[in-house]
């Protein structure tokens, strides 16, 4: 039998043969490693999950022209390619015309819009009603809905004058939705771009592209960066008022994280290092024993190093199955929405564990060296 | 050259002299047993031969070297190298077999060889109890282990401090035996003893009183 092998023989059966005391700092450092993977587990997973939410607050980029020139649909959605599908949540165009209600004689902005797109940039938009269905149908703004007093399903004559023409272009549209929405567009009044293109006569423009994309802000910018380089006459900007609150919120939520792990890294070093104290302690005699025996200090030291980090890899690698379960449990009951196990999380729990032992067991090392190996030749 | 050499060795705990000018020789090959009333310095005296321990005053000749003044560490090399230890309370590892015991003493010296370790155990009887804990063997057993660590890294001195202080007729017989068998072997042997039967089984008694030598006996009767 080679020494190596002895050497973990000793190390696994002192763990294995004299299970209470140990179990205790096995426990301990468990805890702390599953506090440690599940807030890991966590700390990477909220920046997605609270992207995922913040998203529900409206668009976080917006893509306009950067000339007098309106932009033309195929060119925004060119530009849209520089963000990957799946992290694209939705685009929505906006065309805005002023046109004129003929019966009430009065001008009001009218957004052209697609109805789908416009339910995930702008998921808190509510309607009264419903949602549009085809190019005669519209939304009117709760405000605009109040002042001109129009109701469900009234039908509206809307009217618009091209420039170079002396004719009106008029179209008649039913009412289906009033919308509320806590903010400008309530004034508006909403239609599909295909009836605008044809009250306008002019078919393909858009004002602005409102964008949700599910992006940390500094993925965000380097997005919009990309698309007004390759664009000149195109200019991405981020709506600073939701990036900005989404930020902040994740720096606070993740240096919350950081410190509650290393409080509780501490904590678990303070328990092992108590433990390992008592098992010295309790030990003196078998110390003692080894040293008679011939034990260096160095041997002694490589021993209880040996034991303390079999308990941080056994510690670890049972820290990481519950800290996985940990995170699972809050990410559904928080979010609403599960994680998957990031492989990598496996290795640096066992590592930082098994450092955490080790760094437990300096101080009751020293004790163990200390004792003198007489002390086996005194009669108890 | 002898073995073993005490030159006026003195060890002093602030009042009290536990040893007190103590001269003694021990031979290589030679079987000694240490006798005296409790209190009379003779764990102390172990402790300084089994490099444990250091003497106040003297010198102490171990094949040739002063050991009285090495660092502790040269200390732990020379006790693993050339000394077995015997002691009173068995004092095994609780969570190794009696195989693994002794090949603790093995690993500690040099390599572990399981196959050795059967063999010393075999030589006190307990080839059948290699696999069994300390829990599971009685205090003769123990005791019989803890010969087969003590001799199988092939030390040239055993020091044994009460070693059939503990156990019955029976079982201190067989150690003796062992000893004997020990003594055969070119083994040289220091036992510190109360018993007066155990005594006479070596060659030369020395008897210790308040820490200094007061006789020798030369046991007219041994047997080789
Ligand atoms: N570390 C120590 N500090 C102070 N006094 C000590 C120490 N070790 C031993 N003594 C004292 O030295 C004297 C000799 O002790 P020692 O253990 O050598 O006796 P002993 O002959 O082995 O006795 P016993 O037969 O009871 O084992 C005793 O009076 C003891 O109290
Ligand atoms: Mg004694």
């Amino acid at each position: 039998m080679s020494r190596r092998k002895m050497f973990l023989k000793m190390v696994t059966a002192s763990l294995l043969r004299r299970r209470s005391r140990m179990l205790i700092a096995l426990l301990s450092i468990a805890i702390g490693a599953t506090i440690l993977s599940g807030l890991v587990t966590i700390y990477y997973d909220v920046p997605r999950q609270m992207g995922a939410q913040f998203r529900g607050y409206g668009a976080n980029m917006i893509l306009v022209p950067s000339g007098e020139e309106k932009m033309t649909v195929e060119k925004a959605q060119e530009c849209l390619t520089v963000i990957p599908k799946d992290q694209l949540l939705g685009a929505t165009p906006y065309r805005y015309v002023n046109v004129e209600m003929t019966s009430r004689q009065r001008t009001f902005v009218a957004a052209a819009t697609d109805f789908e797109q416009v339910q995930s940039t702008s998921p808190y938009f509510a309607v009264e009603g419903r949602w549009p269905e085809g190019d005669r149908e519209v939304l009117v703004g709760k405000e605009t809905a109040e002042t001109i007093g129009v109701k469900l399903n009234n039908v509206i004559e809307l009217s618009y004058k091209p420039e170079d023409t002396y004719v009106k272009n008029t179209l008649n549209m039913t009412v289906v939705g009033i919308l509320e929405t806590g903010g400008d567009e309530e004034a508006y009044i909403f239609t599909t771009l295909k009836a605008m293109d044809a009250l306008t006569g002019v078919s393909g423009q858009l004002d602005v592209m409102e964008m949700s994309v599910s992006a940390a802000s500094e993925e965000l910018e380097n997005y919009a960066a990309e698309i007004s380089e390759n664009n000149s006459d195109m200019s991405a900007r981020l709506v600073k008022r939701v990036t900005k609150s989404e930020t902040t919120v994740l720096a606070k939520l993740q240096s919350l994280v950081f410190l509650v792990t290393a409080v509780v890294l501490l904590l678990t070093m303070i328990c092992v290092s108590t433990t390992m104290m008592a098992v010295v302690s309790e030990r003196r005699k078998e110390i003692g024993l080894r040293k008679a025996l011939g034990a260096s200090d160095q041997s002694i030291r490589a021993e209880f190093l040996g034991e303390g980090m079999f308990l941080g890899l056994l510690g670890g690698i049972l820290g990481t199955a519950l800290g996985f379960a940990f995170a699972q449990v809050v990410s559904v009951n928080v979010f609403g929405s599960s994680i998957t196990f990031q492989p990598l999380l496996l290795p640096i729990t066992v590592i930082v564990s098994m450092g955490i032992a080790a760094l437990s067991c300096l101080l009751p090392i020293r004790r163990a060296v200390e004792i003198d190996p007489a002390l086996v030749l005194k009669g108890e | 050259m002898s073995l073993l050499e005490l030159k006026n060795i003195s060890k002093i705990y602030g009042e009290l002299k536990a040893l007190d000018n103590v001269n003694i020789k021990v031979e290589k090959g030679e079987w000694v047993a240490i006798m005296g009333p409790s209190g009379s310095g003779k764990s102390t005296m172990m402790n300084i031969i089994g490099c444990m321990d250091k003497p106040s005053l003297g010198e102490v000749l171990l094949d040739g070297v002063d050991i009285s003044k090495e660092s502790s560490k040269k200390l732990t090399e020379i006790r693993r190298d050339k000394i077995g230890l015997i002691f009173q309370q068995f004092h095994m590892v609780n969570y190794l077999t009696a195989v693994e015991n002794v090949m603790v003493s093995q690993y500690y010296h040099s390599m572990p060889d399981e196959e050795e370790a059967l063999e010393a155990l075999g030589r006190v009887g307990l080839r059948e109890r290699a696999k069994h804990l300390p829990s599971q063997l009685s205090g003769g057993e123990q005791q019989r282990v803890c010969v087969a660590r003590a001799l199988i890294n092939a030390p040239e001195l055993i020091l044994a401090d009460e070693p059939t202080g503990n156990l019955d007729e029976a079982n201190e017989n067989i150690v003796l035996d062992l000893f004997r068998q020990l003594h055969r072997e070119g083994t040289t042997l220091i036992v510190v003893t109360h018993d007066p039967e155990v005594a006479e089984a070596a060659q030369r008694t020395i008897v210790l009183e308040h820490g200094r030598v007061a006789r020798e006996i030369i046991n007219e009767n041994f047997q080789e």
